[in-house]
């Protein structure tokens, strides 16, 4: 956010907010331990909205849920923006001081009137209005969110139209008022640290505009870097789609079952000439591989750091002796690149990270013992005396302006609905999501079981379980644009007519991702997950299926 | 919260009207009412659906009163209408001996087999009922009818007492009181009593303070108490101002009669110096203590009076609302306070401005439902608040954290009533009476075997002696062999104690306490060692079970009795009783609340009196 | 290992008191046991743990205070300026023994922490006085509440009861049950606030149950472990525990113990992995770890089987 990655809170946060808005993101089973502090901001007195098509488990907890249209988000925020500005509740003294853009903003968002939104969003004004009001007066308030507002193809302007909320009321910067986007992977956030970015070297600089640092870089290895930004998955894609990508080296991802519009990544990922898969698994990406390198599991048989959404770098070391023929991920990128010509010798983990402390400001001063001896530290954290930073932009606040630095924008967005629209042949909205229990396409989560385990199945409102004749447990095809699979159905009361919900967790028995659709957001390269167009047909005579459990209902 | 409900079925057309007759009717498809189209875009929740959970206990207790149990299907309604998970409704639910959580017969009839009932032939109503209803405990709800031994029911002036429980017909719990098994037959076979018969008070009407109004003003009328000069301490206490109605409390040097004697001007005047708002105001009327019935007579014969005086000390207090938590034995005295709630507030004496003052003050009828520990007054909290009625650990205080977290000043009815004679007599007046350790009047519970058993209001000073020549002493041709003073915490005196002054300090001076004013007078024709074991089984029933000390020091110090009685013991008599005293002092010195405090407290008595049979000087 | 907390709490105002003699200065808002442990002095605790708000019940912390008629829990006590306290008088010792004898003799202890019977020997207790241990009442679950149980002449009444063995993930050995309320705690409002189980009944009687006795998979239960996590006596176990332990191949001597990160979602929660023999055997937290507080989700407690599933 304003130039780096990440999110400005500490979840401590969370547990000192007055007010805590949780959108698009249910993180009472996707991040579990993070709601774990929400619960602790609630019992101590917060105000909490949750904003989600479905009312989720984190949505059941909240003082009111706002249930929007999938994919009205922006439409929800610039009205929550205009309200504040009508409403006279603008932290102008921020605005003024700290922010640049603003005038763009308020004739950006001065056609979201309540009533337009409330017809958009389908969410009853006086609701916005209510959330409007206590994110503006709050002293501190934190807003999340997830997968809910970046699985779309317009993930980024989502993104931005919160960003918008944020700075005008002054809600960054300061200890208990933050934007927090969680991760969804133990290291995504440490990925983009360390430069897996298409535009980015380690510690987010910029390949093109940060001279400096691409000089450093190319000092520091002795090659040159070229000063452009590459692909991103989405991208890659599309090269390959063009035959301009022939060649790839996947490492720790099954993309044939997580992306978007399976039927395409199996034709392309297929139709490489030449696939390298580095997996701890023999994944169904791996299967399609010339060349399969058995790696370890990163957390507990290698050492080296993840970084969390909190921005906390920590450490993962090595607590069991790997199978035979699996080898540290440092190990084969060196052999690797030994074999192409490149001798790096064999560094430790210790090692590659203090490099990379040499070359990435933010991460200079976290040194293997500081992170041992303090349990982790927050980037930026720039010398052995730096105790990490809590929360950023914390300078957006400073009276002298040469500390205050470069004004943060607004950046006005324009309301834009999904891209795969309803009608009578497709009626239905399918979004996804997932559970408490169950990780991405399960290759990890699928290993252990406990009582609270189902099987896939297409949840439907109980209206639509009534309209179609279903029980819990029947048969049923599920049909999008782009494919079709078979599903058991289950009732579940937290969603409503017209909405239907899946996960991902188990391509093997229901392949969701045959449905969904691969357009992909131009920015960040995220496909649109959450909205697909749907129709829900009996398949007569429709198996009982067994072990299916009543699905949870709500309070 | 994200509560994992609907697992036992959708709740009965009687369960769902027992939930909505305490909670009105659902708000939303959220609440348990019928979706539309609204709920599917937004909910109302959080803080404002956890904020009724002290709804739970009177939605309990409409469930047990309407279907005869607490089911599944019932719990699950209740908890989605109040966002309570269900574990911890079922944990509180569980808790109360009036509230069933497994299929039970429409009608159970509980039997008092406690000290004063045991002393008058308990054991002989109990054969009479087995023969007739079966025997005891065995609720099976395909019969008709089930009966319970249940602890005091708080008619001791009156011999044998039941309560029936009925889950059909117009009337839910009913006391009884003489109990036969012919009567309670009667009583099941339609013909309901009237009105129950009035306790005698023996203290004749010119000498009575307290009393003053006890079977001669009409409970049901509010003229009536205004008549006999009711609420004029009330326009007194307005006139004044709260600092002025404690000032007159502190010069009453006023005790609390619940047990603890503390100074209650003390007390209020914490309250009201709390900055913390707002404040709270509890009559704790869940009068429990075996032996025990002053507070009833108060509530069932004189409901305004209690409501005035609870007024005059939420005004003192600041306090803006009342409760009156009465206990679930006393279904006709919480009717006639209810009742009287109603006809104040609409005459103008509860409600917004009180009497035409600025003074706003709303009173709550609260029902226990079978816990003696509930009326401790932080379990008292918890059981308003809808938890289970766990003591808290204090401190914290209730004058600094009390029901709800917020200050609260709690009293028991006698002390309230206290309030109205203080202020028509004035501080100094009222200080006059009494002793000067002990000012005022008190009631004592005269029960057992003496021959005017009932209630007697006499001034601080009176012997021992006197009260029970007033009694008239026990039968003829027997003997005294001990007294019960101050109920089941309190302790045993013999009859070369009789000359003690019925004080608070004579009493401690002995290491003995008027505790709730129990007077339990035991002849020589009475089993005092099943008294005991009846004693020590009490406290073991009525265990919390929180802590160690008192869950399990109650069980070993009953099992100990019962190796006694049998002459099994381990080891010596010498070193039983010794194990028994240091039972007793970890109880005493390490449990959360006063019933673990005490429990060891009268049998210690006992054992120092040689009323152990058989067991005399060995200590 | 610290989590680190940056926002600065104000400056605490010290406060005298004495124990056992000697003069203790502490930060205001410290309890008593706090103040004891800062001049070690070991006080036994059963129901108290850093990350969870104290219960005061088991009272085997008590400590003597000059002016209390009563003993007082340290555990939960705050210390005041002026405050006198004996950790070990004949009081305090009379009521840790008599509370430990009270437990020994009403449960299995026998899978708790050494120092349970150190504290034991320590304090002379000696739970044989009350008599032999009586078989449970098997029909506890269902006792309602006040109904008396017939009192034995012989010996002493126990919890004693068969496990719960109603999934394959935990086991539930209520004979081993001290009340502690730690579970509760843990599966309520200190962290999970997924309320699967609370304590109901009361008195000898009072224990920890879902709803209606039903069983956990049929309970809101969400199989985080956190409950296992505080369990003090090995009423709650891992059902893996509880085999390898039947299979007498549970051997924590042979155990080691790394921090590291979980695997799945983007929190960044610390696992403490116990392996035996080149395997995981037991996930745990630490409790000072300001991310999780020793609490985990159904991921990280269980999810690591997944690296010891390849071929």
């Amino acid at each position: 956010m304003f130039g780096a990655g990440g999110g400005t809170s500490s979840y401590l946060e969370a547990e000192e907010a007055d007010v805590i808005v949780l959108w698009g993101s249910n993180a009472r089973e996707a991040h579990p331990i993070y709601f774990h502090h929400v619960l602790r901001g609630l019992r101590n007195g917060a105000k909490f909205y949750v904003v989600d098509p479905r009312r989720t488990t984190s949505a059941q907890w909240a003082d009111l849920w706002l249930g929007l249209d999938v994919g009205s988000d922006i439409c929800l925020a610039n009205a929550i923006g205009r309200e504040i500005i009508h409403a006279g509740l603008v932290n102008h003294e921020f605005v003024s001081r700290a922010t640049a853009n603003f005038d763009a903003y308020v004739e950006a968002v001065e056609p979201y009137t309540l009533e337009r939104a409330e017809r958009e969003t389908l969410v009853p004004a006086q609701a916005i209005s209510e959330l409007a009001h206590a994110y503006a007066q709050a002293d501190r308030a934190q807003l999340c969110w997830t997968l809910g507002i970046t699985e779309h193809h317009n993930a980024t302007d989502n993104v931005f139209a919160l960003i918008n909320l944020a700075l005008l009321t002054g809600h960054v910067g300061r200890w208990g008022s933050g934007l927090v986007p969680l991760r969804g992977q133990n290291n995504v956030q440490g990925g983009g640290d360390m430069g897996a970015l298409p535009n980015k070297l380690p510690g987010f600089q910029d390949v093109v505009t940060n001279l400096d640092a691409r000089e450093r870089f190319e000092r520091t290895w002795g090659v040159p870097i070229p000063a452009q930004a590459g692909w991103h998955l989405s991208l890659m894609f599309e090269a390959m789609e063009r035959k301009e990508l022939t060649t790839a080296y996947i490492l720790g991802e099954n993309p044939l079952r997580s992306e978007a519009d399976t039927d395409r990544a199996e034709r392309l990922l297929g139709g490489l000439e030449h696939l390298v898969v580095q997996d701890i698994f023999l994944t169904d990406t791996a299967r399609l591989a010339e060349v399969v390198l058995p790696g370890t599991a990163s957390w507990c048989e290698a050492e080296g750091t993840v970084t969390s959404s909190e921005r906390r770098v920590q450490r993962v070391r090595r607590a069991l002796e790997p199978p035979e023929g699996a080898r540290d991920d440092i190990e084969i990128i060196c052999e690797l690149a030994r074999r192409l010509g490149t001798d790096w010798g064999h560094p430790t983990a210790q090692e590659v990270w203090d490099e990379l402390r040499s070359l990435s400001p933010i991460h200079a001063g976290m040194s293997y013992p500081r992170l041992e001896q303090l349990g982790g530290l927050q980037w930026p954290c720039r010398d052995e005396s730096d105790p990490g930073s809590p929360f950023l932009h914390g300078r957006l606040w400073e009276e002298d302006p040469e500390l205050r630095g470069p004004a943060a924008p607004f950046t006005p967005v324009v309301a834009e609905g999904p891209l795969d629209s309803l009608n009578e042949e497709y009626p239905i909205r399918l979004t996804t999501g997932r559970r408490l229990d169950s990780f991405n396409t399960g290759v990890q989560s699928s290993h252990y079981q406990t009582p609270i385990r189902r099987p896939e199945a297409l949840n439907l409102s109980p209206e639509d379980m009534a309209r179609l004749g279903l029980q819990d447990g029947d048969l049923v095809r599920v049909a999008s644009r782009r494919g079709s699979v078979r599903a058991p159905v289950q009732t579940d009361a937290g969603l409503r007519p017209g909405l239907a919900f899946m996960t991902l967790h188990f391509p093997e028995q229901v392949a969701t991702n045959r449905l969904t659709l691969d357009a992909w957001d131009p920015l960040s390269g995220t496909a649109e997950f959450k909205a697909t167009a749907i129709r829900v047909e009996p398949v007569s005579p429709a198996p009982p299926l067994d072990a299916l459990q009543p699905v949870r209902s709500t309070s | 919260m994200d509560l994992r409900l609907g697992l036992a079925g959708p709740p009965t057309d009687g369960e769902k009207a027992a939930v909505d007759s305490v909670l009105g009717d659902p708000e939303s498809g959220w609440d348990g009412g019928t979706r539309t189209q609204r709920d599917g875009h937004m909910a109302v929740g959080g803080h404002q659906a956890r904020g009724r959970r002290h709804l739970l206990l009177p939605a309990l207790e409409s469930l047990q009163e309407r279907t005869g149990w607490v089911s599944p299907s019932g719990l699950d309604y209740l908890c989605t209408r109040l966002s309570v998970p269900p574990a911890e409704a079922y944990g509180v639910a569980a808790f109360y001996s009036l509230l069933r959580t497994d299929p039970s017969p429409p009608t159970v009839v509980h039997v008092c087999d406690d000290v004063v009932c045991l002393s008058q032939g308990a054991e002989d109503l109990c054969r009479e009922m087995e023969a007739r209803f079966g025997a005891e405990g065995r609720l099976d709800p395909e019969t008709g009818v089930g009966w319970t031994r249940s602890p005091c029911l708080g008619r001791c002036e009156q011999g044998s007492a039941a309560l029936l429980q009925r889950s059909s017909g117009p009337n839910g719990r009913t006391s009884l009181a003489p109990a036969s098994a012919d009567a309670i037959a009667a009583l099941l076979g339609g013909t309901d009593p009237e009105w129950l018969p009035a306790a005698p008070v023996r203290t004749p009407p010119e000498q009575r303070r307290l009393l003053r109004r006890v079977g001669r003003v009409n409970p049901a009328s509010l003229d009536s108490y205004r008549a006999w000069g009711g609420y004029q301490a009330l326009r007194a206490a307005l006139r004044m101002g709260p600092s002025a109605v404690v000032e007159e409390l502190k010069r009453a040097r006023l005790m609390g009669r619940g047990g603890a004697a503390f100074p209650t001007g003390a007390k209020w005047e914490a309250v009201a110096a709390n900055p913390l708002r707002p404040h709270f105001f509890v009559c704790n009327a869940d009068e429990s203590e075996p032996g025990t019935f002053k507070d009833r007579v108060l509530l069932e014969q004189d409901p305004f009076a209690v409501l005035e005086a609870l007024t005059i000390a939420g005004l003192a207090t600041g306090s803006e609302r009342g409760y009156v938590y009465i206990r679930g034995e006393y279904p006709e005295a919480a009717a006639g306070v209810a009742r009287a709630v109603a006809e104040a507030r609409r005459h103008g004496f509860l409600g917004p401005s009180v009497m035409g003052s600025d003074f706003n003050f709303e009173v709550e009828v609260r029902e226990g439902a079978g816990a003696y520990i509930a009326g401790e007054e932080t379990a008292l909290f918890n059981s308003i608040e809808g938890k289970r009625p766990e003591p808290r650990n204090k401190p914290p205080f209730p004058t600094q954290a009390g029901l709800f977290g917020r200050p609260t000043g709690i009293n028991n009815v006698e002390t309230l009533v206290n309030v109205l004679e203080i202020l028509t007599v004035g501080g100094e007046g009222y200080a006059q009476l009494g002793t000067s350790g002990s000012t005022g009047t008190r009631l004592f519970c005269v029960s057992g075997c003496v021959q005017a058993p009932g209630l007697y209001e006499l001034e601080f000073g009176a012997t021992l002696a006197q009260l029970l020549e007033l009694a008239g002493g026990v039968p003829p041709g027997r003997s005294l062999r001990a007294v019960l003073l101050g109920g089941a915490a309190g302790s045993f005196v013999g009859p070369q104690d009789l000359g003690i002054r019925l004080t608070f300090e004579d009493t401690r001076a002995i290491g003995a306490s008027l505790g709730s004013g129990v007077v339990l007078v035991l002849d020589d024709t009475v089993d005092l060692g099943a008294i005991l074991r009846r004693l020590a089984r009490f406290f073991r029933d009525e265990s919390c079970g929180q802590c160690v000390p008192c869950r399990v020091g109650t069980v070993r110090q009953e099992e100990l009795l019962a190796r006694l009685s049998a002459g099994r013991t381990i080891g010596s008599v010498q070193a039983e009783l010794q194990l028994l005293r240091e039972i007793g002092a970890a109880m005493r010195d390490s449990s959360i609340c006063g019933l673990g405090q005490t429990a060891a407290t009268a049998i210690e008595s006992a054992v120092r009196l040689g009323l152990l049979g058989g067991l005399e000087g060995s200590v | 290992m610290n989590g680190h907390r940056v926002a600065l709490a104000a400056p605490r105002r010290l406060l005298t008191l004495t124990i056992d003699g000697r003069e203790v200065k502490v930060p205001e808002g410290s309890t008593l046991l706090q103040a004891c442990r800062q001049v070690g002095i070991d006080t036994p605790t059963l129901c108290y743990l850093e990350n969870l708000t104290p219960v005061n019940v088991c009272r085997v912390c008590v400590v003597e205070l000059e002016g209390s008629r009563t003993l007082v829990p340290a555990c939960s006590r705050k210390a005041e300026n002026g405050m006198v306290v004996s950790s070990d008088s004949e009081r305090v010792r009379a009521s840790r023994k008599l509370v430990l004898e009270f437990l020994a003799s009403s449960v299995d202890l026998s899978l708790c922490a050494p120092e349970v019977s150190a504290w034991m020997s320590r304090y002379g207790a000696d739970p044989a006085r009350f008599g032999s241990p009586e078989p449970g009442n098997v029909d506890r679950d269902r006792t309602r509440p006040g109904e008396h149980s017939p009192v034995s002449q012989d010996g002493a009444a126990t919890v004693a009861q068969p496990p719960k063995l109603d999934n394959d993930t935990y086991v539930r050995d209520y004979s081993r049950c001290i009340l502690c309320y730690k579970c509760v705690e843990a599966c309520g409002s200190d962290a999970q606030n997924t309320f699967a189980i609370a304590v109901a009944g009361r008195g000898f009687e009072a224990r920890i149950s879902t709803e209606f006795d039903v069983g956990l998979p049929d309970s809101a239960c969400v199989y985080c472990g956190n409950c296992i996590g505080v369990c003090p006596t090995g009423a709650l176990m891992f059902k893996s525990e509880f085999e390898m332990r039947q299979a007498g191949t549970w051997a924590p001597e042979r155990q080691s113990v790394t921090t590291t990160i979980c695997p799945y979602c983007g929190v960044g929660c610390n696992l403490e992995l116990h392996v035996q023999d080149n395997s995981i055997v037991k996930v745990t937290s630490p409790l000072d770890h300001d991310v999780t507080l020793g609490h985990l989700c159904v991921k990280g407690r269980f999810g690591y089987r997944f690296v010891q599933s390849r071929e």
